[in-house]
């Protein structure tokens, strides 16, 4: 078949079963967007921003496991898209973004609409392509899709020049099924011998735990890790990104770690002799000091990516390979073998466990009159009957919903985990209702980051998406102010938004419903009724305690054991 | 510890950027990078020198294995085996009076050529391992040297193993 590129480009997303295009036209894009239009096939969302585009995108590659694909212009197209495109990259999250570009004559001009967008992106995709020839295309968009979605997942942007998509010039085209790349070949199976060594250390643990994180989701190995850890009857804990992967609602389950993680699971880490890290990376905000972290364990780190092992903390064991079948071999050397853990440290050790867990770190005031942000959030997982698909943005909020919405599956819980965009919530929630069109969106954001991306709720007038938002309106950039009351004794410089916006106006303006609620009392009846409104956006604005806290917190640059909890004022 | 790392990389655009930026965004260090094709027109040959403890130098491979450009690399430095470096300068230097048969017998000494000759100037080619190299031009007062060029460390393993695809 004989097609122009811009007709290949529309042709190949029908033929790689691309189900939703995100973006936004304009100039280097418009035969791309003429050849869509005539195709109709592929369902085309029209954001109001190009970051809400890759951001809608990237919560449909989150909520899916499928990759996400997003059409920016160029120029402030792309640039407007690089955030959509880092917060991809920093949560490995499976995108494919084709940008605009000018015409191959006039590249490198400082042609209108002209960015060095291969330059531009190349810190933050996992790959990017600059097509310069036409019969280069259709392999290129195989290879974007193919990168984007193995491995260590993560975004590629494929950059194309207007005259490629020229419309008057027709090349043969046909579908590659699949394709290989000699540069590029993840290892999927893990080292048997590495494997058997694992099993080896976990057999003789005494304090062991699982710290799972986002590569678990990405690998779809829930399945393989709760069966593996309820086989063991080792306490779990995981990261932010890792919420979900195995249930909430789970006795061996002990909360988030971290930052802002429970004090069971924060203890259990500093106190373990066999630490099994599963598909996440040791950042920061989970290590704290890293000469206090696990000061007692033997560590086995399970990842797809090389690059991740031994990079912050020095590991024993390191296993290459796909989560889930690392953990599906594990699984089945444990059945073959009659050998078993230690039964009596492991009682011992879940003892002790359930001494950490009496301080019962999450507890707040239930009984305020101002509405608590948690009390919110615990409503939230009522009404919601713990089945609803949760975006969040960045902040207090952010953590408040990771505390005390329990995950029971794996992709429920969306959030922008390694960069920390704010303005990622809406949208997000964009592609996570698209994606799931029958089933409960909601996303918990704050006026802070509302107001990043609040132009969406356009989006989601046109496509009649029935999204609710919790916005939980402090009046403050609460995460911020926290961090100056702790450590710039109290200075909130710029962190109090003067002339906050009718959020209730506001939202009615884009055709939506708004309410708003500033009693504790009331909210559980307003949830109620917002999520009755099945066929209807509703932003409900919840007026909550101004200068609440998020608990516990380990300080940037303390260990893990050095958390600090609410203080007994704020408990019952 | 000094490595000096080679890397088969796709003949592409723009692959040579995603080392270099590699280096930069994670705050590695280069002391020379040389990079040209290999018989193989899509391939290129890169030699990148790099200074670091052995954990960088670990997350160095793995990062620069990452890039999808990179088809094969291979830390010249690692233990049990050896190598053999290379670097070429090109050097002009000013020759004047007694001064020309001076540096005409340094050149001989180092083993270079004098591959230009001007009244008042020699241009001299000298190939060795960077030591070497250092040392010629330390043989030389500053104000006599009037240009100076080095393509940066080539290496290769000794021995029968070697870097192809």
């Amino acid at each position: 078949m004989e097609l122009s590129g811009s007709e290949i480009i529309a042709q190949f997303l029908k033929d790689e079963g691309v189900e939703y295009l995100f973006g936004y036209p304009g100039g280097a894009v418009l035969h791309i967007y003429d050849a869509l239009f005539k195709a109709d096939e592929v369902k085309h969302i029209l954001a109001r921003h190009e970051q809400a585009a890759v951001h809608a995108a990237d919560g449909y590659a989150r909520s899916t496991g499928k990759t996400g694909v997003a059409l920016v212009t160029s120029g402030p197209g792309m640039t407007n898209a690089v955030t959509g495109i880092a917060t991809a990259y920093l949560d490995s999250i499976p995108l494919v973004v084709i940008s605009g570009q000018v015409p191959t004559a006039v590249i490198g001009s400082d042609a209108f609409q002209e960015v060095d967008s291969v330059g531009i992106s190349r810190p933050c995709v996992k790959h990017n392509f600059l097509v310069k020839d036409v019969k280069d295309l259709a392999e290129t968009l195989k290879k974007a899709f193919y990168v984007a979605s193995t491995g260590r997942p993560g975004p590629v942007l494929i950059d194309i020049p207007k005259d490629i998509t020229d419309p008057n010039i027709k090349i043969p085209y046909s579908y590659m099924p699949t394709i290989s790349m000699r540069s590029y070949n993840p290892v999927i199976k893990g080292h048997q011998y590495q494997i058997k060594k694992a099993m080896e250390l976990i057999k003789r643990a005494r304090r062991p735990v699982f710290y799972t994180g986002g590569g678990v989701v990405l690998s779809n190995a829930s399945q393989s890790l709760r069966a593996l850890v309820q086989r063991l009857g080792f306490p779990i804990t995981s990261t932010l990104m890792g919420l979900g992967a195995y249930p909430a609602t789970d006795e061996q389950w002990l909360g988030m770690l971290g930052m802002h993680g429970t004090y069971e699971a924060n203890m259990a880490m500093h106190e373990t002799d066999v630490l099994i890290a599963v598909g996440a990376r040791f950042d920061d905000r989970i290590t704290g000091h890293l000469e206090h972290f696990c000061p007692n364990a033997k560590i086995i780190h399970i990842d797809i990516d090389p690059s991740s092992i031994s990079k912050n903390v020095k590991v024993d064991v390191p296993i290459v390979g796909d989560v889930d079948d690392v953990l599906t071999s594990m699984l089945k050397l444990l059945k073959d073998d009659q050998d078993n853990t230690d039964q009596e440290a492991i009682k011992d050790w879940w003892k002790k466990i359930r001494q950490w867990r009496k301080k019962n770190c999450l507890k707040y005031n239930k009984k305020t009159k101002v509405i608590k942000p948690q009390y919110v959030i615990e409503k939230l997982y009522e009404v919601t009957k713990g089945d609803a698909y949760i975006t969040s943005d960045v902040g207090q909020h952010q953590m408040f919903a990771a505390q005390y919405y329990k995950f029971d599956k794996p992709r429920q819980w969306i959030n922008s985990g390694g960069l920390g965009t704010m303005g990622f919530g809406l949208p997000a929630a964009i592609g996570v209702q698209l994606a799931h069109l029958d089933q409960t969106v909601a996303c918990v954001t704050g006026e802070g980051s509302i107001q990043m991306n609040i132009q969406e709720l356009a989006t989601c007038m046109q496509y009649q998406l029935p999204i609710k938002i919790i916005n939980l309106n402090n009046r403050y950039l609460g995460m911020v102010r926290q961090w100056q009351e702790f450590f710039y004794e109290g200075r909130y410089a710029m962190s109090y938004m003067d002339s906050i916006p009718d959020f209730v106006k506001l939202t009615e303006s884009y055709g939506h419903v708004g309410m708003q609620v500033d009693k504790t009392s009331d909210v559980e009846d307003a949830l109620k009724e917002a999520f009755a409104m099945k066929d209807k956006l509703v932003f409900i604005d919840f007026i909550t305690n101004r200068e609440e806290n998020v608990y516990p917190m380990i300080a940037a640059g303390k260990g893990q054991h050095e958390m600090e909890l609410a203080p007994d004022s704020e408990l019952v | 510890m000094r490595h000096i790392i080679s890397i088969l990389l796709e003949n592409e655009a723009g692959a040579l950027s995603r080392v270099a930026g590699l280096f930069s965004a994670r705050a590695y260090n280069i002391e020379s990078l040389t990079v040209a094709p290999t018989e193989d027109p899509t391939l290129s040959r890169m030699t990148l020198v790099t200074r670091g403890s052995d954990e960088i130098i670990e997350q160095i491979t793995k990062q620069l294995n990452k890039l999808i450009d990179v088809v094969k690399l291979n830390d010249l430095n690692v233990h049990g085996h050896s190598h053999i470096e290379r670097e070429m300068m090109l050097i002009k230097v000013k020759a004047t009076g007694s001064k020309r048969d001076e540096i005409m017998r340094l050149t001989t000494i180092f083993r270079g050529n004098i591959v230009d000759v001007t009244p008042n100037s020699y241009t001299i080619e000298l190939t060795g391992t960077s030591d070497k190299l250092d040392a010629f031009v330390g043989s030389f007062e500053c104000d006599s040297i009037l240009e100076t060029v080095r393509s940066g460390v080539m290496g290769i393993a000794r021995g029968n193993s070697a870097l192809h695809v």
